[in-house]
This record gives structure tokens, sequence and C-alpha cells, in this order.
């Protein structure tokens, strides 16, 4: 008998192998996200936190001051008392810090002070649906496709039902990361549902884990990936038309 | 041996990608996965599209706090350091 082997077009990694995430051989294969610090350098801030260095201070407001604004948005509609409720996350978070056991990351930790104090101003200020129902809800709602449907072809396609028509083609990478392109990126984003730019924002823009959002936003694994989805759909699409305007038909 | 696989169509697998790549497919939606890639060039292009699109998320910078609401913190860690 004949065998005819397809040769695979992009290497498959052993399987015993990807003990990291099952795309993690492709993310060798061009580069990595990574954007996650190491614990380490936690350590070092805490102990100097509790020295009462304002050094330390500093740094943790400049990795994570802009981001717990946008969440405490999340829960308030006013910005002034979203300041005060940041403010009010980082005494817990110093008075607190001799007690923090770091069971939990001091980010971790940290996002979640912040979102149950804001979720409580929230409810006081009478925002009556909580961030997270919004979420469910949104998750829940039949999503639009990752790609239109005219770029397939139909069921009743002779040989290849659901195949491409007018097939994605390959980018470079250099065009990828473009100054106008990643203007185009931002504006992508922007455009999003607020659910879905702010799980993006998190895990792609500022390179959160998918625990720490869900646990940040209070939202159910799958509701986190479900928006992710959509959001990274949108975006590619939004880049698409930018890099790649007119696909041909094959 | 070889087990008989039924296949994923491409518009299937456009919708696979973030459980695939969040490593949350099943073994055998990953298997179909991995296998409808192996011989699909333009879902091959998607799906490094879809890194590239993470990769141009992840450059356009983050936020910063603006001046103001910085200088306000490290004030407000001043008065918390020396009430402490």
């Amino acid at each position: 008998m004949e065998v005819f082997v397809l040769e695979p077009l992009l290497p498959l990694p052993p399987r015993e192998k990807r003990k990291d995430g099952a795309m993690a051989w492709l993310r060798d294969r061009i580069g990595g996200e990574g954007k996650e610090r190491a614990d380490s350098a936690e350590v070092d801030l805490v102990t100097r936190l509790r020295a009462g260095d304002e050094t330390a201070f500093a740094e943790l407001i400049d990795r994570y001051g802009a981001t717990m604004l946008r969440v405490a948005r999340l829960h308030v509609r006013d910005r002034a008392v979203a300041e005060e409720v940041v403010q009010e996350t980082w005494l817990a978070v110093l008075n607190g810090i001799e007690r923090f056991e770091g069971r939990s990351s001091l980010k971790t930790w940290l996002f979640r002070i912040l979102s149950n104090r804001a979720k409580t101003r929230g409810e006081r200020e009478g925002r009556s649906i909580p961030f997270s129902a919004i979420a469910a809800t949104d998750a829940a709602a039949g999503g639009e496709a990752a790609v239109d449907a005219d770029r397939f072809q139909g069921v009743d396609a002779q040989q290849w039902p659901y195949h491409w028509s007018a097939p994605p083609r390959a980018w470079t990478q250099e065009r990828a990361l473009e100054r106008e392109t990643l203007g185009v990126v931002k504006e992508a984003i922007s455009e999003l549902p607020d659910t879905q730019r702010e799980v993006i924002r998190l895990r792609d823009v500022e390179g959160w884990s998918a625990d720490e959002v869900a646990d940040a936003l209070e939202i159910s694994d799958v509701n986190q990936r479900v928006l992710l989805h959509r959001a990274r759909s949108r975006v590619r699409a939004a880049l698409e038309s930018y890099l790649d305007p007119e696909p041909e038909l094959t | 041996m070889s087990v008989e696989l039924e296949m994923i169509t491409c518009r299937e697998l456009v919708e696979l990608v973030t459980a695939y790549i969040e490593d949350a497919l099943g073994p055998a939606d990953q298997a179909r996965f991995e296998h409808h890639l192996a011989i699909c060039e333009p879902c091959v292009a998607y799906v490094e599209q879809i890194r590239l699109t993470i990769a141009a998320s992840g450059a356009i910078g983050d936020e910063q706090l603006d001046p103001e609401a910085r200088e306000e913190l490290l004030a407000a860690f001043s008065d918390w350091k020396r009430a402490a």
C-alpha cells in the first residue's frame, strides 16, 4: 500500500514537551509574548515597601497605577470617585503589607482589594449592574463570527465546504509592528465593547495571564476566553483591512 | 494504527484559535486543530496573523498615570510613612 505523508507546514511539536501551553511551539518559532515579570522582583518590592522605601512605591504605581484607575472605572462611573478608590486601595495595601504572605502575587492581591472596594463603591453609587454581570451577559450573547462568512465557501462547495474562498495572506512581522500599524491596533481596541476592550488590554497590551484577568475582573475563565477571542478576532480583522485590504478569491 | 479524525473546517478553526492558544481544547479537538494546520496553509497564515495581532497589541505601550495623579499618590505615601 502506498503511504503518502503530508509535509507539515510548521514543525509539529512532540506532544510531551508542551507543558507551557499548546501554542508554545509556535511562540518559540517566532518569538514570544512573555511580558510577565518574575516573582523575585515582587519579593524584593515587598521587602522595600515594608522598609518604607518610596522608590519601591513609585515603581508599583508606575507599574499598576494606570491600570488600577481603569479597572476602578469599570465599577464606578465618576473619575474622581475612581481615583479615591485607588488611593484607598494603596492605603489598604500599605497598611496590610506587613501581613502579606505572598500566597498570591502582590498584583493579584492588589487588584482583589481594588475590585472589592470599587464594587462596593459602585453599588453605593447606584450602578445597578456589576461589571462581572455585564461581562457574563456579553459573553453569553451570540457573538459575531471571527471572520466574515463571505470569506469562506458554502456548505455545498464541491471539494472543501467551508474552506477559505478568500484566504488570509501572510503579513510580515515588520509591517505588523510598524508605528502606523500600531495606531490601527490602538484604534481598533478603543472601539471594542467595554468588556472585550478591558480583557484584551489586560491580556495582550499589558501581558497579564488568563487567571490574573479572570481574578481581577471577577469573571469566569470561559467568559474571559470568549471575550478575548472576540476582541482578538476584531483587532485582527481591523489589521487585515489595513495591511491587506483585498484578499483575492481563489 | 491510525485513528480516523473528523476534519474541522477552516470556518471552525478560526473560532477555535483562541481556545487552542490558551490550551483549553480537549485532546481530540487539539489533535483535529493541529491536523488541520498541518495540511492547510491559509489557516497557518491565519494563526500567524492572530499571533502578530497579539504581538502588535503588546507593542502599543502601557498607559501611564498622569503626572498629577502620580504626585498625589506619592504625597499620600509620605503621609502614610509619617503616620506609621
